[in-house]
Protein backbone atom coordinates (compact mmCIF):
# COMPACT_ATOMS: atom_id res chain seq x y z
CA UNK A 1 0.00 0.00 0.00
CA UNK A 2 1.44 3.38 -1.14
CA UNK A 3 0.90 6.44 0.81
CA UNK A 4 2.58 9.36 1.63
CA UNK A 5 2.49 11.46 4.71
CA UNK A 6 3.06 15.16 5.84
CA UNK A 7 2.55 17.32 8.27
CA UNK A 8 0.06 20.53 7.39
CA UNK A 9 -1.03 23.55 9.53
CA UNK A 10 -4.22 21.60 9.37
CA UNK A 11 -2.65 18.08 10.55
CA UNK A 12 -1.24 15.27 9.34
CA UNK A 13 -1.74 14.65 5.65
CA UNK A 14 -1.78 11.22 4.58
CA UNK A 15 -1.98 10.77 0.96
CA UNK A 16 -3.21 7.18 -1.11
CA UNK A 17 -1.39 6.81 -4.28
CA UNK A 18 -2.82 3.79 -5.16
CA UNK A 19 -5.79 3.57 -7.34
CA UNK A 20 -8.10 1.00 -5.35
CA UNK A 21 -9.23 0.32 -1.50
CA UNK A 22 -11.16 -2.88 -2.77
CA UNK A 23 -11.06 -6.23 -0.45
CA UNK A 24 -7.79 -7.41 -1.93
CA UNK A 25 -6.03 -4.48 0.44
CA UNK A 26 -7.96 -3.34 2.80
CA UNK A 27 -6.72 -4.90 5.57
CA UNK A 28 -2.68 -3.34 4.48
CA UNK A 29 -4.72 -0.43 4.17
CA UNK A 30 -5.50 -0.09 7.47
CA UNK A 31 -2.32 -1.19 8.60
CA UNK A 32 -0.42 1.43 6.38
CA UNK A 33 -2.21 4.51 8.09
CA UNK A 34 -2.41 3.41 11.40
CA UNK A 35 1.99 3.07 10.97
CA UNK A 36 1.63 6.64 9.33
CA UNK A 37 -0.01 8.12 12.10
CA UNK A 38 1.72 6.41 14.98
CA UNK A 39 2.87 8.26 17.54
CA UNK A 40 1.19 11.46 16.37
CA UNK A 41 -1.16 13.78 17.37
CA UNK A 42 -4.10 15.66 16.27
CA UNK A 43 -6.26 16.13 12.97
CA UNK A 44 -5.57 13.27 10.22
CA UNK A 45 -6.32 13.70 6.83
CA UNK A 46 -6.84 11.08 4.35
CA UNK A 47 -6.14 12.51 0.82
CA UNK A 48 -8.11 9.78 -1.28
CA UNK A 49 -8.02 12.30 -4.34
CA UNK A 50 -5.91 9.22 -6.56
CA UNK A 51 -8.84 6.62 -5.03
CA UNK A 52 -11.30 5.83 -8.41
CA UNK A 53 -12.56 2.51 -6.68
CA UNK A 54 -13.73 1.60 -2.82
CA UNK A 55 -15.90 -0.75 -2.05
CA UNK A 56 -17.67 -1.73 1.20
CA UNK A 57 -14.27 -3.41 2.38
CA UNK A 58 -12.44 -0.20 1.55
CA UNK A 59 -15.02 1.64 3.29
CA UNK A 60 -15.01 -0.69 6.77
CA UNK A 61 -11.28 -0.54 6.29
CA UNK A 62 -11.36 3.73 6.65
CA UNK A 63 -13.83 3.41 9.14
CA UNK A 64 -11.77 1.09 11.53
CA UNK A 65 -8.97 3.59 10.68
CA UNK A 66 -11.20 6.56 11.88
CA UNK A 67 -12.51 3.96 15.30
CA UNK A 68 -8.34 3.22 16.29
CA UNK A 69 -7.33 6.80 15.38
CA UNK A 70 -9.68 7.57 18.06
CA UNK A 71 -11.20 10.97 19.40
CA UNK A 72 -7.39 12.33 20.04
CA UNK A 73 -6.46 12.20 16.46
CA UNK A 74 -9.69 13.07 14.30
CA UNK A 75 -10.41 11.40 11.03
CA UNK A 76 -10.75 13.88 8.15
CA UNK A 77 -11.32 12.72 3.75
CA UNK A 78 -10.18 15.08 1.27
CA UNK A 79 -10.43 15.01 -2.51
CA UNK A 80 -13.63 12.06 -3.02
CA UNK A 81 -13.73 11.16 -6.58
CA UNK A 82 -16.65 10.58 -7.79
CA UNK A 83 -17.27 6.74 -7.34
CA UNK A 84 -15.61 7.24 -3.87
CA UNK A 85 -18.30 9.95 -2.66
CA UNK A 86 -20.99 7.80 -3.90
CA UNK A 87 -19.97 5.00 -2.07
CA UNK A 88 -20.01 7.45 0.96
CA UNK A 89 -23.52 8.77 -0.25
CA UNK A 90 -25.08 5.70 -0.40
CA UNK A 91 -24.31 3.94 3.10
CA UNK A 92 -24.66 7.09 4.93
CA UNK A 93 -21.15 7.26 5.95
CA UNK A 94 -20.86 10.28 4.73
CA UNK A 95 -22.61 11.80 7.61
CA UNK A 96 -19.56 10.93 9.91
CA UNK A 97 -16.73 11.87 8.39
CA UNK A 98 -15.72 15.53 7.92
CA UNK A 99 -15.11 15.83 3.98
CA UNK A 100 -12.86 18.48 2.07
CA UNK A 101 -12.84 18.69 -1.47
CA UNK A 102 -9.15 19.49 -1.24
CA UNK A 103 -6.61 18.73 0.71
CA UNK A 104 -5.02 21.00 2.67
CA UNK A 105 -1.34 22.67 1.22
CA UNK A 106 1.27 24.56 2.70
CA UNK A 107 3.90 23.08 5.47
CA UNK A 108 2.91 23.04 9.12
CA UNK A 109 2.85 26.75 10.67
CA UNK A 110 5.95 27.13 13.38
CA UNK A 111 5.45 29.25 16.38
CA UNK B 1 -35.89 11.64 -36.50
CA UNK B 2 -34.67 10.42 -39.75
CA UNK B 3 -34.05 7.12 -38.81
CA UNK B 4 -33.49 4.58 -41.56
CA UNK B 5 -36.49 1.92 -41.59
CA UNK B 6 -33.97 -0.76 -39.96
CA UNK B 7 -33.76 1.50 -36.92
CA UNK B 8 -37.37 1.72 -36.36
CA UNK B 9 -37.56 -0.03 -32.89
CA UNK B 10 -35.20 2.39 -31.52
CA UNK B 11 -37.00 3.98 -28.58
CA UNK B 12 -37.70 7.82 -28.87
CA UNK B 13 -34.75 10.40 -28.07
CA UNK B 14 -32.08 7.53 -28.92
CA UNK B 15 -29.73 9.48 -31.47
CA UNK B 16 -28.54 7.73 -34.37
CA UNK B 17 -24.85 7.53 -34.25
CA UNK B 18 -24.59 7.25 -30.58
CA UNK B 19 -23.18 4.41 -28.57
CA UNK B 20 -26.83 3.66 -27.41
CA UNK B 21 -28.01 3.53 -30.35
CA UNK B 22 -25.67 1.03 -31.82
CA UNK B 23 -26.78 -1.05 -29.17
CA UNK B 24 -29.96 -1.61 -30.76
CA UNK B 25 -28.22 -3.26 -33.55
CA UNK B 26 -25.18 -5.57 -31.83
CA UNK B 27 -25.31 -8.11 -29.06
CA UNK B 28 -23.26 -7.33 -26.62
CA UNK B 29 -22.29 -10.19 -24.15
CA UNK B 30 -19.15 -10.20 -21.51
CA UNK B 31 -18.39 -13.63 -20.26
CA UNK B 32 -16.01 -14.20 -17.46
CA UNK B 33 -15.12 -17.46 -15.73
CA UNK B 34 -12.03 -17.06 -13.03
CA UNK B 35 -11.04 -18.29 -9.86
CA UNK B 36 -12.99 -16.84 -6.90
CA UNK B 37 -10.25 -14.48 -4.79
CA UNK B 38 -9.43 -11.30 -4.36
CA UNK B 39 -6.98 -10.80 -7.02
CA UNK B 40 -8.90 -11.96 -9.49
CA UNK B 41 -11.78 -10.51 -8.36
CA UNK B 42 -9.98 -7.36 -9.17
CA UNK B 43 -8.83 -8.35 -12.52
CA UNK B 44 -12.12 -9.53 -13.58
CA UNK B 45 -13.23 -6.33 -13.03
CA UNK B 46 -10.82 -4.03 -14.33
CA UNK B 47 -11.06 -6.10 -17.65
CA UNK B 48 -15.26 -5.84 -17.53
CA UNK B 49 -14.72 -1.84 -16.84
CA UNK B 50 -12.59 -1.36 -19.44
CA UNK B 51 -15.11 -3.40 -22.03
CA UNK B 52 -17.79 -1.45 -21.19
CA UNK B 53 -16.40 1.93 -21.34
CA UNK B 54 -15.43 1.05 -25.09
CA UNK B 55 -19.00 0.68 -25.08
CA UNK B 56 -19.32 4.36 -24.48
CA UNK B 57 -21.62 3.96 -20.71
CA UNK B 58 -20.73 7.19 -18.67
CA UNK B 59 -18.60 7.11 -15.96
CA UNK B 60 -20.83 6.83 -14.06
CA UNK B 61 -23.00 4.03 -14.59
CA UNK B 62 -19.59 2.31 -14.95
CA UNK B 63 -18.25 3.30 -11.40
CA UNK B 64 -22.01 1.90 -10.11
CA UNK B 65 -21.90 -1.54 -12.06
CA UNK B 66 -18.09 -2.13 -10.73
CA UNK B 67 -19.03 -1.23 -7.28
CA UNK B 68 -22.05 -3.76 -7.57
CA UNK B 69 -20.17 -6.28 -9.41
CA UNK B 70 -17.67 -6.03 -6.85
CA UNK B 71 -19.71 -6.78 -3.71
CA UNK B 72 -21.83 -9.43 -4.79
CA UNK B 73 -18.38 -11.05 -6.11
CA UNK B 74 -16.83 -10.31 -2.76
CA UNK B 75 -20.15 -11.79 -1.09
CA UNK B 76 -19.02 -15.13 -3.42
CA UNK B 77 -15.34 -15.01 -2.27
CA UNK B 78 -16.38 -14.90 1.88
CA UNK B 79 -19.46 -15.95 2.43
CA UNK B 80 -20.33 -18.94 -0.74
CA UNK B 81 -16.77 -20.28 -0.45
CA UNK B 82 -15.61 -19.09 2.69
CA UNK B 83 -12.26 -18.64 0.98
CA UNK B 84 -12.07 -21.66 0.02
CA UNK B 85 -11.25 -22.39 -3.74
CA UNK B 86 -13.65 -22.21 -6.18
CA UNK B 87 -15.33 -20.65 -9.50
CA UNK B 88 -17.00 -17.73 -10.45
CA UNK B 89 -19.00 -17.72 -13.85
CA UNK B 90 -20.19 -14.12 -14.44
CA UNK B 91 -22.41 -12.84 -17.52
CA UNK B 92 -23.28 -9.70 -18.70
CA UNK B 93 -25.91 -8.99 -21.62
CA UNK B 94 -25.20 -5.37 -22.28
CA UNK B 95 -28.71 -3.62 -23.51
CA UNK B 96 -30.01 -0.21 -24.16
CA UNK B 97 -31.73 0.29 -20.63
CA UNK B 98 -29.31 -1.66 -18.83
CA UNK B 99 -26.58 -4.53 -17.84
CA UNK B 100 -28.61 -7.72 -17.45
CA UNK B 101 -25.88 -9.88 -14.96
CA UNK B 102 -26.21 -12.96 -13.94
CA UNK B 103 -23.04 -14.15 -11.15
CA UNK B 104 -23.07 -18.21 -10.53
CA UNK B 105 -20.81 -19.65 -7.96
CA UNK B 106 -21.26 -23.07 -6.57
CA UNK B 107 -20.36 -22.17 -3.14
CA UNK B 108 -22.35 -22.13 0.14
CA UNK B 109 -26.21 -21.53 -0.53
CA UNK B 110 -27.64 -18.11 0.36
CA UNK B 111 -29.25 -18.19 3.95
CA UNK B 112 -32.70 -19.37 3.90
CA UNK B 113 -32.51 -19.73 0.21
CA UNK B 114 -32.87 -15.96 -0.43
CA UNK B 115 -30.84 -13.17 -1.06
CA UNK B 116 -30.17 -11.04 1.75
CA UNK B 117 -31.83 -7.64 2.13
CA UNK B 118 -30.56 -6.06 5.40
CA UNK B 119 -31.65 -2.41 6.37
CA UNK B 120 -28.37 -0.35 6.55
CA UNK B 121 -26.26 -0.64 10.03
CA UNK B 122 -26.74 1.42 12.61
CA UNK B 123 -24.74 4.78 12.24
CA UNK B 124 -24.55 6.46 16.26
CA UNK B 125 -21.21 7.63 16.31
CA UNK B 126 -19.01 7.53 18.42
CA UNK B 127 -20.17 4.20 19.85
CA UNK B 128 -21.59 2.41 16.93
CA UNK B 129 -19.72 2.65 13.67
CA UNK B 130 -20.53 0.15 11.36
CA UNK B 131 -17.15 -1.37 9.71
CA UNK B 132 -19.26 -3.93 7.35
CA UNK B 133 -22.48 -4.89 6.40
CA UNK B 134 -22.77 -2.61 3.92
CA UNK B 135 -22.75 -4.93 0.69
CA UNK B 136 -26.10 -5.77 0.13
CA UNK B 137 -27.75 -2.38 0.62
CA UNK B 138 -24.95 -1.08 -2.17
CA UNK B 139 -26.24 -4.02 -4.31
CA UNK B 140 -30.08 -2.93 -3.60
CA UNK B 141 -29.71 0.23 -4.29
CA UNK B 142 -28.45 0.57 -7.49
CA UNK B 143 -29.57 -2.88 -9.19
CA UNK B 144 -33.07 -3.62 -10.22
CA UNK B 145 -34.91 -7.14 -11.37
CA UNK B 146 -32.77 -8.85 -8.32
CA UNK B 147 -33.18 -12.51 -7.90
CA UNK B 148 -31.70 -15.71 -6.76
CA UNK B 149 -32.13 -19.06 -7.81
CA UNK B 150 -30.17 -22.41 -6.73
CA UNK B 151 -30.00 -25.28 -9.51
CA UNK B 152 -27.60 -28.28 -9.73
CA UNK B 153 -25.42 -27.14 -7.06
CA UNK B 154 -24.83 -24.05 -8.73
CA UNK B 155 -25.91 -20.35 -6.99
CA UNK B 156 -27.17 -18.10 -9.37
CA UNK B 157 -27.96 -14.29 -8.71
CA UNK B 158 -29.08 -12.06 -11.21
CA UNK B 159 -29.70 -8.76 -11.53
CA UNK B 160 -30.25 -5.36 -13.64
CA UNK B 161 -27.65 -2.58 -13.96
CA UNK B 162 -29.89 0.53 -14.79
CA UNK B 163 -27.82 2.70 -17.85
CA UNK B 164 -28.24 6.30 -17.86
CA UNK B 165 -26.79 7.13 -21.04
CA UNK B 166 -25.72 10.73 -20.83
CA UNK B 167 -23.99 10.62 -24.31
Amino acid sequence: MDITSSQTAAGLLIKVNEHRIDAAVAIEFKEAVRGAADGLEGTVILDLGNVTFLDSSGLGAVVAVMKLLGPQRPLHLAALTPPVAKVFRLTRMDSIFTIHLHPPCGIKATG
Amino acid sequence: MDLPASNAQAAPGVQAGTARHRLFEEQVRIRRCFPAGAMETRAALLAISDSLRCKGLTEDDLSSAELILAEVLNNIVEHAYANTEGQVDLCIDLRANGLYCEVRDHGGSMPNGQAPNPALPAINPPQDLPEGGFGWHIIRSLTTQLGYRQENGWNALSFVVPLTWMD
